[in-house]
């Protein structure tokens, strides 16, 4: 599935959510110090990684999407209120990771969790939140997959 | 293909979407060509979502790592070079 189009004219979402987010990890990589990094530096820099991806993505869709949307004026928040790169961030994670969801049943309580999980979902009516999700979800996937790609070409230097 | 939050949606459309849904979703073999109910529909992708969130945490993660691990030029070399290649 992957064609390799040359034409500058062309341009996916997929296409330009790489070379956003190749740009951040080359910003990023160059605010990197000689000397090895210690666990707060690594953390700040899986933060920003976390971010770059999440910025690339949301702004190569643009204002189309009420969860592009959603998700840029959240990430404009935080970076104003300067909670974006704190240790409470990590601990925010891992809480996360550490929750066990309870079952929801049913058409509105799957509704539900469906809102805290797409940006912006909770200002959504039910049917437009089936919309948004959908192209959420496909704008997901390819950030996973072009991540994926970058992982391995690195790797493999 | 920007609606205004108050449009109503007909019945087929919001047939429509909950199939387009169940296609996105990463499905065994057997279930293809069932439809599944609108519930199982939202379960299931909000399962999705969670995984896709998270793998997405690890490779930033994992990325970090890597940017520490190898050396600056040789990181910025495959990133322009993957960059050329788009």
């Amino acid at each position: 599935m992957n064609s390799k189009r040359f034409s500058p004219t062309s341009s996916t979402i997929k296409s330009r959510f790489t070379r956003r987010f190749l740009r951040a990890l080359l910003k990023i990589n160059r605010q990197r110090t000689r000397t090895p990094s210690s666990p707060m530096e690594i953390c700040q820099r899986y933060l920003k990684v976390k971010l770059a991806a999440d910025v690339s993505m949301a702004s190569a869709v643009g204002s189309r999407r009420a969860w592009s949307r959603a998700m840029l004026a959240k990430i404009r928040h935080g970076v104003r209120t300067g909670s974006m790169c704190s240790l409470t961030m990590m601990r925010k994670r891992k809480i996360y990771h550490r929750k066990k969801s309870t079952k929801e049943v049913g058409i509105v309580g799957n509704a539900k969790v469906l809102r805290k999980l797409v940006p912006g979902g909770e200002a959504m009516d039910t049917c437009s939140l089936l919309d948004e999700t959908f192209h959420y979800i496909k704008c997901l996937s390819t950030q996973v997959k072009v991540m994926t790609r970058i992982a391995d070409q690195i790797c493999s230097t | 293909m920007s609606s205004p939050r108050s449009r109503n949606f007909t019945n087929e459309e919001i047939k429509d979407l909950f199939l387009k849904l169940q296609s996105l979703l990463p499905q065994p073999n057997q279930r293809r060509n069932q439809t599944l109910s609108a519930s199982m529909v939202l379960n299931e992708t909000c399962t999705y979502i969670k995984r896709l969130q998270k793998e997405a945490d690890e490779l930033s993660e994992r990325l970090s790592q890597l940017l520490d691990s190898v050396d600056t030029t040789g990181v910025d070399v495959e990133l322009i070079r993957t960059l050329l290649q788009q």
